[in-house]
This record gives C-alpha cells, structure tokens and sequence, in this order.
C-alpha cells in the first residue's frame, strides 16, 4: 500500500509558504467533512507557528456520495483560486460547513471579489470538475483513504490530527531537513 | 510472497489468506432480501471482493465511501466490487440505502462467516471477517489479495494497480 505523495507540489496546486522551506505539508480535504473542518484552525495556527518555514499545499478529496456539497464547494474553490482567491474562498467554506449549497458558494464567491455569474456558471457547467478529479485521483494514488490526510516531506502522516502531535512531527521534520 | 504450485495450498489452512494464483472459492450468498448473489455469475469480467468486520463501524463505512465514489474508475476496468460481511441482509439493506452504496453487500451470515473462511478472511475471535481484499481475473484467479490491519483503512490504490495489472481480454468483442 502506498504512503508516499505520487504527486510533488505541480504549478496547479494552490501553495502557501516558501518552495524552499524545510516541511511541505500537503493536505487532502473535503468541505464538508467534520474532522477536515476541526482541523482548519489547528493547520491555521500552525503555519503561524512555523511561519517560513513550513510551504503548505491543499488538495480536494471530496467524497461526494457521502457529502452532497463537497464537489460543488471543491469546484468553487478552483473558481476562486482562478481569480487569485483561493485562500479567502478555503476559509470561507471551512467557516461555514454547514451551508454549502449552490446559492451560498455563489455569495460566497461575490464576498471574495468573484463576479457571481460566472462563478455560478462555473458550477453549472462543471469548469473545474475534471481538476478536482484529477486531485482526487493523485490522492487515491497516493493512499488517501479517508479525510484529512495529510503528507509531510511527501510521507503520509498516520497519528492523530492533534495540534501538539501534528506540530511536533512537523517540527521535527523540518529540523532534520535543515541540518542536510 | 512464494509463488504456490499448488492452488490448493492454502484451502486446508483456514486461517492464511488466500494468494495469488489460487481459484476463487465459488459462492452464493444473499444479496438483498430474496435475492442470491453467485460469484460464478461474474466469470468474465474481474471482480473485487472486499472483506470487512462491521456494517456502520466507523473505519468500514469511510472504506466503504471510498470504493462507492470510485465505481467509475473500477467500471473502466469492467470490474464488479463485492462487499462481505456477517451482518444479516436487512442490516446490509439499511446501511447500504444510508450510504447510498453503488455496489451489493453479501451477507455471510448464515453459516455463518462460511464465504470468508474459505477465504482465509474470518476472525474467529471475533466472530466478524477481516479487513480484507481481493481482486479476482476474467477466469476466476484471484490476482491480488491483501489483509489489512482490521482498524486501518486500506484505501484503493492496491485495487486499482491491481485491476491495471490484470491481462486485457483477448478476442473479447467490445
């Protein structure tokens, strides 16, 4: 089985952080799953944490028969991404998990600077789903098998998504890559 | 892994799962109520067969979830997906409409955990099957099996390089 990220950072993913920090933390997620939205605020304040030298990456693994909104909140996403506003349209669908129908996606991406017609045209002609698919995939390639998964320095990381865990791991991680 | 010369090698032991190159057992079993699954039925197309402990159990439904919202990419390969359990066919029914699952759930209940032993897939302690895969050839060869630990998920990637690893059908009409 698979633990490692078959797919490196490529020029599509949506990237916070300096390419040469010391950790690279990847994430696979969906919008409206529970646990990937208790994990926002931890992720959030551990790039605080780190600052430079963490570079972050998130990546859509919408289970969508299991949550009805996630592929439409994941497309909006790109839509976003594509008007230089991923990361506002990240926070806002985390903030607000349980209101992730089309009419909400569409305000959403008009509070973000979004024209609202076209975003919503974006949904209904499915202009982003192949790119969300082809995240998910590289996910399943990958061994994503549920969400959140996470990868650090391209190894799955299989202990719990727990701030002071996940922060060691990353710390550590990122002092045996600077002393190379 | 050794390869067997024997297919029959690992039949009188039935706690070692089943490996590569062995026939897959036959089998019928209730599909939904009233109605019998039989995997001899599927011969001619590959079949996954997914072994797990529990309908409902947290880690089983998440694996589950996974294979449901990749039935298209296992139909590209003309692969049917099984899954098998010991819960009864009613309880498969709810669990099955609750998750809106695209694929049967066979209940080994009765005897029960049979279909799993001849598999090498059963706990017995526990009285439930293992978490378990196999990928099964147009023949009827199982190609692949795994046997994951019984809490951790063992995703898809396993199936999938299976599947592509399986031999194009020769002088099938398509």
């Amino acid at each position: 089985m698979s633990a490692r990220l078959v797919r490196p950072i490529e020029p599509d993913d949506h990237v916070v952080g300096p390419p040469n920090a010391p950790v690279t933390l990847v994430e696979y997620g969906d919008y409206e799953c529970p646990h990937c939205g208790a994990a926002y605020p931890i992720v959030e304040r551990i790039r605080q944490r780190l600052g430079d030298r963490l570079r972050f990456a998130y990546r859509h693994f919408p289970l969508s028969e299991a949550h009805p909104h996630a592929q439409h909140a994941a497309e909006m996403a790109e839509a976003a991404g594509e008007r230089g506003a991923f990361w506002e349209m990240h926070r806002l669908l985390f903030e607000h998990q349980s209101a992730l129908d089309d009419a909400s996606l569409v305000r959403y991406a008009a509070s973000v600077g979004v024209d609202a017609d076209w975003a919503a045209e974006a949904l209904a002609t499915g202009m982003f789903e192949s790119r969300v698919r082809h995240q998910f995939m590289g996910g399943v390639r990958s061994g994503v098998n549920g969400t959140p998964t996470f990868f650090i320095n391209g190894m799955r990381y299989d202990l719990t998504v727990n701030e002071r865990v996940l922060t060691a791991t990353l710390e550590s991680a990122a002092l045996a890559n600077s002393h190379v | 892994m050794m390869a067997r010369t024997s297919p029959d090698a690992t039949a009188d032991s039935p706690s070692a799962l089943l490996q590569p190159g062995t026939p897959a057992p036959d089998f019928s079993l209730e599909s939904a109520p009233g109605a019998t699954m039989e995997l001899s039925s599927l011969r001619g197309r590959p079949v996954i067969l997914v072994f797990y402990p529990n309908d409902w159990s947290p880690v089983c439904g998440d694996e589950l979830a996974l294979y449901n919202e990749l039935m298209d990419e296992f139909r590209r390969h003309d692969a049917e997906l099984l899954g098998i359990s010991v819960d009864s066919v009613w309880c498969h029914t709810a669990f099955g409409d609750a998750r809106h699952f695209a694929f049967p759930l066979l209940a080994d209940f009765e005897p029960k955990g049979r279909v799993s032993r001849m598999y090498g897939a059963y706990r017995a302690g526990d009285g439930t099957s293992e978490r378990a895969l196999f990928v099964i050839d147009r023949d009827g060869v199982i190609r692949w099996s795994y046997l994951s630990p019984v809490g951790v998920n063992p995703g898809a990637d396993g199936i999938l390089t299976a599947l592509e690893a399986l031999p194009t059908p020769t002088g099938a009409s398509r």
